[in-house]
């Protein structure tokens, strides 16, 4: 139980820097450290949504950047069709309808993919999620319409009732508010007895399959809920950023979300919010000091690798207990 | 319609396949033998390429470079394996896709470090440089041939190799059964590791066969190995005659629908909107092709014998 | 006299070799019935065409006189089939009391419930931790299963078995690997148990089958040569000769 408490303490205090430190940082003049933070906290969400499924259920998807991608265009092209015209149906400033379909088609994505793809197991899941984010990278790669490779410029952020998201410290919030709720789903969720399915499938499927349960079906409902959590923080980054492309969801993109989890730790509440916070750090000081940062960059993923699974989250629960 | 166009580009599906067979090839044989996944086979594609490339411009020319490319190919596979794929042979596969994510990092920015951030692009001999005509009215480049040939020759040379030498017998053996390769007294780590360079050696010379045609560039990687990836799932992931097979299709399908999908949507809806819609379809082909295969057969089209 | 479960000419050939070879065997409601064999003589692979994780080759399985030859695994746990396994077969990341608590919230229909905390759901946890007592394992409740020694495994799988409310319990070697005193303990419990279900047992020790059995099939090569009472069995000649190597 000791660990128990520890492991509370860590994320309470994390989650209380995040809120406190960024708007210090624009108090203090350095807005670049809150658009750092935003970009941060937006990844943590779709990291987070990702450890439903890889931390607790198991299942190695290499394809969630394509969820983001999604997201964002799902922001991006009603906004597109509002200033430009066209395709009256979806054209739409309205936040409100940016998140349903950004939800939607993630859901829907993740239903349509997730059931093709869960048929298959280990190493052979893992590339045709892959596969699967790399069909959608080239679907938007191809449609010269939103600027094919070019990407697509959002001229007009999406309308909240009661908030301005060109305020950046509102969007930030925003995203904080978002990013707590996303921990809180995913914690709920994995403590249900839906939960307990999800685990114990992990733990031993054949096992589950022998009591009753059908876990394909409990697989592919846990991978719909990760991708539609997905494409949500996609809206947000569609919003952030204002400017989407294809770039957003190749599959280098995804390989970064499973960093974020695994190097924070799987199958804990705040291990992907940490590791989201270690990687874009990092990232962000070694590539102040070098234009080859990715060398040691990728030297030391290849080192958490081999010496450190269990993630920092494991690091600091188990190591600090021995006295 | 017309035929000679279609017989071209049914060369240039062929090429394209005999070329993505040889990067999955490596990649399915690491895999079956040493249930090892390397998203980095692709950088080591770049890296061919990239050899490939400098040794033929400072020696003049290309064959000779590919010649002398291949064994330092060969030897960066070897380390590669040695000093990172090795210590991750007994963990997951999750673990093999982040440490060789990693992988990727470090080799595409030593490629940057080494031969900087443009492409560099190599002439061909002039008489690989011309065009023959195989009969009346069709024309096609004599360097497409010679990939053609080579893939072929590579293909039936695997054959060979893993059919029957006793290198093969020992790798179909490695991939069946480990600790009885060991109990024969083989040094396994040896075996894994020669396995691993020619991998890398295959990768390579994929690299620097399109070289000519394209460039060697830093991302070139990235994007070969997603569609290797496709080749060996729907071929069966550890299976060399599903690879081989798995990439001709892939390469067929690929650049006939590039080619062709916007006449074929013609016939079922307006100009303008196959003309729109085409594009998109046929980049997304493969990946419905490959969805379709495994709707049906979740392991692929030649799964190899389940491994104890 | 009801068949619970009714198998008719079953057979199950793996690359021309037949482990299940056209057999018939009818398992009354509320027996103990005992299937013992020689080694390879095709028990694991008979329990496991009938929990679903092998699909026979030809033959069919009645369940309550319903067809259930060709349903998934799944169904058939729905249908009232609890299985232990030869090789220990638990959710070992968990706690003992939620690994019991999965078996006990599969009655419940289905599980895609999403809000109230399994651990905190006190039906759920009384039903899982009153199994426990029953095999003895609740001072245990809350230790990670991979904690457990051998024999406390092979408990748990039976209240887990126990848990799914289940009403044909195939028990796979449930003595596989325990000790003299452990496996005195595993019969005592099985006697207190035996007239509750229906079990279908697969068993080594022969002390422990003739002393729990109702009623007794041997199975050899994959074909049943006798079913009888132990006593019957014990006095069969073709047993005593194929089987118990007399004669």
């Amino acid at each position: 139980m000791k660990s128990m408490s520890r492991t509370s303490w860590i994320t309470l205090a994390g989650m209380a820097a995040l809120l406190i430190l960024p708007p210090l940082f624009l108090w203090s003049g350095n807005e670049f450290y809150l658009q750092l933070a935003t970009r941060l906290v937006i990844l943590a969400i779709a990291a987070v949504s990702l450890n439903l499924v890889l931390g607790y259920g198991g299942l190695v998807s290499f394809g969630h950047a394509a969820y983001i991608g999604i997201g964002a265009y799902a922001v991006g092209i009603p906004a597109y069709h509002e200033t430009y015209g066209g395709f009256d149906s979806i054209a739409s400033y309205d936040g409100l309808f940016h998140v349903a379909l950004a939800v939607g088609i993630s859901a829907l994505f993740a239903l349509v993919t997730g059931a093709i793809s869960l048929r298959t197991k280990g190493v052979y899941f893992i590339m045709i999620t892959m596969a699967f984010g790399q069909m959608a990278y080239y679907l938007f790669f191809s449609i010269n319409e939103y600027g094919g490779d070019d990407g697509l410029v959002i001229d007009v952020r999406s309308e909240v009732p009661g908030l301005n998201l060109d305020n950046p410290l509102q969007l930030y919030l925003l995203s904080y508010v978002a990013l707590v709720a996303a921990m809180l789903i995913v914690r709920t969720i994995i403590n249900s007895r839906f939960g307990m399915v999800i685990k114990g499938a992990k733990g031993n499927n054949d096992r589950l399959v022998g009591l009753g349960y059908n876990t394909y079906l409990y697989r592919l409902a846990a991978y719909v809920i990760s991708g539609a959590m997905a494409g949500f923080a996609g809206a947000l980054l569609g919003n952030f950023t204002t400017f989407i492309s294809p770039e957003m969801m190749g599959w280098t993109r995804s390989g970064e979300l499973m960093f974020m989890v695994i190097l924070g730790g799987a199958a804990t509440t705040f291990g992907p919010v940490l590791g989201a916070v270690i990687f874009i750090l990092l990232e962000e000081i070694l590539s102040s000091y070098t234009i080859f940062w990715q060398l040691p960059f990728g030297l030391i993923l290849i080192g958490v690798v081999l010496f450190a699974r269990g993630g920092l989250m494991g690091f600091l629960t188990t190591k600090w207990r021995k006295p | 319609m017309d035929y000679t166009l279609l017989f071209v580009q049914t060369l240039n599906g062929l090429q394209l396949g005999l070329l993505l067979f040889l990067v999955a090839s490596g990649l399915t044989l690491v895999f079956g033998i040493l249930n090892f996944v390397n998203l980095a086979h692709g950088s080591i594609y770049m890296i061919g390429a990239f050899i490939g490339a400098s040794l033929t411009l400072w020696l003049g020319n290309f064959l000779i470079a590919v010649v002398i490319a291949l064994p330092i190919i060969g030897l960066v596979g070897y380390a590669i394996e040695k000093f990172v794929a090795r210590r991750l042979y007994e963990k997951d596969h999750l673990d093999h896709v982040l440490g060789t994510f990693g992988l990727i990092l470090v080799l595409d920015t030593l490629a940057h470090l080494i031969w900087g951030p443009e492409g560099i692009s190599v002439p061909l001999p002039g008489w690989l440089d011309g065009q023959v005509e195989l009969f009346a009215g069709v024309v096609v480049p004599t360097y497409r041939l010679l990939i053609i040939t080579a893939g072929l020759s590579v293909a039936g040379g695997l054959v060979w190799l893993v059919n029957y030498t006793r290198l093969g017998m020992l790798i179909r053996a490695g991939a069946s059964n480990r600790t009885m390769v060991s109990a024969l007294g083989i040094d396994i780590q040896l075996l894994f590791a020669l396995v691993f360079a020619l991998g890398a050696m295959l990768a390579g010379l994929a690299g620097m066969l399109i070289t000519p045609i394209t460039e060697a560039s830093i991302g070139m990687g990235g994007q070969i190995i997603i569609t290797a990836f496709v080749v060996i799932i729907i071929g069966g992931i550890g299976s060399m005659k599903g690879a081989f097979i798995a990439a001709i299709l892939v390469g067929m399908i690929d650049t006939l629908g590039r080619a062709y999908l916007a006449d074929i949507f013609a016939l079922v809806m307006s100009p303008s909107a196959a003309e729109t819609s085409a594009p998109s379809v046929s980049s997304m082909l493969i990946y419905i092709l490959m969805a379709a295969i495994l709707a049906v057969r979740p392991q692929g089209l030649f799964p190899p014998k389940a491994r104890p | 006299m009801s068949a619970l479960l009714q198998i008719n000419a079953l057979v199950k050939t793996f690359g021309g070799v037949a482990a299940t070879d056209k057999v018939d065997l009818a398992v009354t409601k509320g027996e103990l019935h005992a299937i013992i064999g020689p080694n390879g003589a095709g028990k694991t692979t008979l329990i496991s065409q009938l929990s679903g994780t092998l699909i026979p080759d030809s033959g069919t399985i009645l369940l309550n006189g319903k067809n259930i030859t060709k349903k998934p695994a799944y169904t058939r746990a729905r249908l009232g089939i609890a299985r232990s396994y030869q090789i220990t077969s638990l959710v070992m990341e968990m706690t003992v009391r939620q690994n019991v608590a999965l078996a006990v919230q599969s009655k419940e229909g289905h599980a895609f419930r999403f809000i109230r905390a399994a651990d905190k759901i006190a039906h759920l946890q009384n039903a899982a931790l009153e199994a426990l007592r029953d095999v003895g394992l609740d001072v245990r409740a809350d230790d990670l299963t991979t904690e457990l020694s051998h024999g406390e495994h092979r408990l748990l799988e039976i209240a887990i078995a126990l848990a799914t409310g289940a009403e044909l319990l195939l028990l796979d070697e449930p003595m596989a690997g325990l000790g003299p005193e452990e496996s005195a303990k595993m019969v005592t419990f099985l006697k207190e148990l035996k007239g509750t279900r229906t079990i279908l047992l697969i068993e080594h020790d022969m002390d422990a089958v003739f002393a729990l059995a109702d009623r007794i099939s041997v199975l050899v090569y994959g074909r049943i040569i006798a079913t009888g009472t132990p006593t019957e069995i014990r006095a069969d000649a073709s047993v005593r000769h194929a089987y118990l190597g007399e004669g």
